[in-house]
């Protein structure tokens, strides 16, 4: 069996976020960019079940700008066997993504697609979804535990739902999300960049795999939250009742 | 090397002979709280053979041990006292409460206890000046207090001196974006200088462990080294000026933001490095350089000592410019942290390796900088100097490595007891002090070594689960003469405050402390600013 994972270019989770002037978008000049979290933890669980046997080949796709091959390199010294990498200079929307990742599937034939459930720069969390429906395939999102089954061609899954955990059982081949609980992702040794270097990243555009970026969708602005103002330290108990009720309005 | 026993009447015939080479005769130790004294062997040097030959003579005197006593010449404070400083500085800044006097009579490894009755805060330079002035005329001693995050008890009171912390002295002056000099008061928290920088698109020029609570004023007064020494040098080079308030309360105002200023003797380097002996820091001008936007680390593993050194070697040859850190740890260090602190992963968990080197790079070209570093990661590779190693890829990744280098010092706090020494050696001799301390200890105590090996400073730790004289007997002054038969530096980083105010001769001449005194004398003539620290306690008889 083949697993395709895909995993997104993003602004790194430590790196400060800031507004771009214009209010069009995040600044991204000049940002260190690194895989989304969620992606790093789908490609470790895709490489855990290679390891166990069940999967033959890991393949990570990546799609956006030429910068991609970067994450892509990441993804291929973490242990994916090869890469593809789908240019495209503009902005791409979930549904975009879900669109070109069917086509990519529909080329590639994997067993399972993995993904991570959201990546933290627009925290759109539907291309999973999307891609599961325009497959129509069976979906487990939010995923905290994988067990395959080989020979019933069944996915177990595990997710996270409010109050308990939900365990769901997939047909393959199925869409999995993952949650931040499922896995620890490893680190890139310096023996696996090394061997990284020699695997293949395939390059495809859009237009190739005939599918339009063209977007329905217009960001009007974006914004950052509205700043915290310093606490004060109180001297009395009587200030703190006053404050309590003539400005915080709670009592 | 010869030892002599000398009794108290031999030793002083013999000072007269030696023309006042004869360093100190007392130690203090405090330990879980309690007072001990032991003897200790002093050491002379003798410089005056040096032209010639270059070689140094040591001898050792097993000395009469005293215990550190009070200056009598100090006042106790009064309630006079009290009500001029309550005048001075407002209620709110003069402090009594026994609660909070605990926390500043405390150092932070719970080694060294004073009794202040007294802290003060004041809010300015005039404020400080102000209580030196009042202290000098009324002979009460002070102690100079930032962060506490000293490592040598020179942060904290003996006796019953007055604390004066400069916490409240934490605003940022001005920061000027073209040169990158900052001016701020002493008591500004480094991490907050760091994430104020941050923003502005710059750096501090120094980042240690401590960051999170200690001062600038405190780190230039103790000349603090840290991470990042290797690539930008040390404070006697960042800090472009600064203004320091003498014991008697004059304001000496060196606070300059020139790059060149040869105008007279450069006064502003007596208070980088003196431990608040010779007056309070209270503004500081650094010079900080650009955020460079493009970090890389690598986390590596190696077999042996050479290795690392070779590793060393190599890094500055090939990463030239990019290196921005080179840090190693053994495999104790590393045990050590895996098992005391939380959340910490072995990064290269296939098998335990001897040592460990962090490597930091740091530039302006993601691309360009990453393959420069794995270029030169994957060469040393296949030449055998690494075994393993993970590069991070991310900056998540990335501070997991440094957790790890930076953790060492938490982990041996929270193993048990700990004894620790800061040295200065030339970095092919550097481990063998490990090896040495190892065999001698035996299984007493477990021997650690970390450090920055990028400046030749080892971090020799000797952890054990409770302090024990036996320890200390073989520990000292065993690691003070290797040092300095090696030439080393007994404190590189943590200073000598009063846990190495005696040492002071195993790295230093005597004619050279001599003139520290002199300097002492002229600044501080009643030895008010941090007494019993520093220098050498015979130099105050």
């Amino acid at each position: 069996m083949k697993i395709m994972v895909a995993v997104k270019r993003v602004v790194d989770y430590a790196v400060k976020i800031r507004v771009k002037p214009d209010k069009s978008g995040v600044e991204t000049q000049n940002v260190k960019m690194s895989m989304n979290p969620f992606c790093e933890i789908a490609l470790e669980e895709a490489l855990k079940i290679k390891e166990s046997g069940l999967a033959k080949e890991v393949v990570a796709v990546s799609m956006g700008p030429s910068n991609c091959v970067d994450t892509l390199r990441t993804g291929l010294a973490m242990g994916a066997d090869r890469a593809i990498h789908v240019e495209a200079s503009r902005d791409l929307v979930p549904l975009t993504v879900a669109k070109l990742l069917k086509k990519l599937v529909e080329v590639e034939n994997p067993g399972l697609l993995i993904l991570g459930k959201q990546a933290i720069d627009d925290d759109c969390n539907q291309t999973g979804q999307m891609i599961a429906g325009l497959l129509g395939w069976p979906q487990g999102t939010f995923a905290s535990k994988v067990v395959l089954d080989k020979e019933k061609q069944v996915a177990t899954v595990d997710r996270e739902v409010d109050g308990g955990l939900e365990t769901l059982c997939l047909d393959l081949p199925a869409v999995i999300t993952t949650d931040l609980r499922l896995n620890q992702p490893r680190y890139a040794t310096l023996p696996n960049i090394m061997k990284a270097k020699s695997k293949p990243i395939k390059k495809i555009t859009p237009e190739e795999l005939n599918v339009d970026v063209k977007s329905d969708l217009e960001v009007v602005q974006v914004t950052e939250p509205p700043k915290r103002k310093a606490g004060v330290i109180l001297s009395s108990v009587d200030e703190l009742i006053d404050k309590l009720k003539n400005e915080a309005h709670v009592i | 090397m010869e030892k002599l026993r000398a009794t108290s009447s031999l030793r002083r015939s013999l000072k007269s002979i030696l023309n006042r080479q004869l360093s100190s005769i007392s130690e203090i130790r405090y330990l879980n709280g309690k007072r001990s004294c032991q003897p200790t062997f002093s050491l002379i040097r003798d410089y005056k053979s040096l032209g010639e030959a270059n070689a140094i003579r040591y001898r050792c005197f097993s000395s009469v041990s005293t215990v550190v006593q009070r200056n009598p010449s100090f006042s106790t404070l009064n309630s006079d006292d009290i009500s001029y400083f309550k005048r001075l500085l407002g209620e709110k800044s003069v402090i009594q409460d026994e609660d909070r006097l605990e926390t500043v009579n405390t150092d932070w490894m719970r080694k060294y206890k004073g009794s202040s009755k007294l802290l003060l805060q004041p809010r300015s330079t005039e404020e400080v000046a102000q209580i030196l002035k009042y202290c000098n005329s009324r002979c009460l001693a002070v102690v100079p207090q930032g962060g506490n995050t000293g490592l040598v008890g020179g942060s904290v009171p003996v006796f019953d001196e007055v604390v004066v912390n400069l916490g409240s002295m934490n605003n940022i002056i001005s920061f000027d974006k073209v040169s990158g000099i900052l001016v701020c008061e002493a008591g500004c928290i480094l991490e907050n200088l760091i994430s104020f920088l941050d923003n502005q698109g710059f750096i501090m020029p120094l980042d240690l462990g401590a960051k999170g609570s200690c001062q600038i004023g405190g780190n230039v007064s103790t000349n603090a080294g840290g991470l990042r020494l290797v690539r930008y040098g040390s404070l006697h080079g960042n800090v472009l000026g600064l203004e320091a308030v003498l014991a008697n309360g004059d304001v000496l105002d060196m606070l300059g933001t020139l790059r060149k200023d040869n105008t007279g003797y450069d006064l502003k380097h007596l208070f980088i490095g003196s431990e608040g002996s010779l007056g309070i820091v209270t503004k500081v001008s650094i010079l900080t350089p650009p955020k460079l936007s493009s970090v890389n680390i690598a986390f590596l593993a190696c077999r042996d000592y050479s290795s690392c050194q070779k590793l060393l070697m190599e890094a500055k040859r090939k990463l030239g410019e990019l290196l921005s850190a080179f840090e190693f740890l053994d495999i104790q260090a590393m045990d050590l942290v895996l098992n005391h602190l939380d959340g910490v992963r072995n990064p290269l968990p296939a098998s335990m390796h001897n040592f460990y080197v962090l490597i930091e790079t740091t530039g302006s070209d993601e691309s360009y900088d990453r393959e420069k570093l794995e270029a030169f990661l994957l060469s040393s590779m296949e030449g055998g100097l690494i075994s393993d190693g993970v590069l991070a890829q991310d900056i998540n990744q990335a501070s997991s490595f440094w957790r790890i280098r930076e953790g060492v010092p938490e982990a041996l706090m929270k193993a048990g007891a700990v004894y620790k020494y800061d040295l200065s050696l030339p970095v092919e001799k550097m481990y063998d002090l490990v090896d040495d301390m190892r065999t001698r200890l035996g299984d007493l105590a477990r021997v650690i070594g970390y450090g920055h090996l990028g400046d030749g400073n080892l971090h020799l730790n000797v952890s054990a689960l409770q302090y024990d004289d036996k320890i200390l007997e073989q520990i000292e002054p065993y690691v003070y003469e290797w040092t300095s038969k090696h030439r080393g530096s007994i404190s590189a980083e943590h200073g000598l405050g009063l846990m190495k105010a005696n040492k002071i001769y195993y790295s230093k001449s005597p004619e050279t402390v001599k003139t520290m005194g002199s300097i002492k004398k002229l600044l501080d003539p009643n030895g008010i600013l941090n007494p019993y620290k520093v220098l050498p306690h015979s130099l105050d008889s």
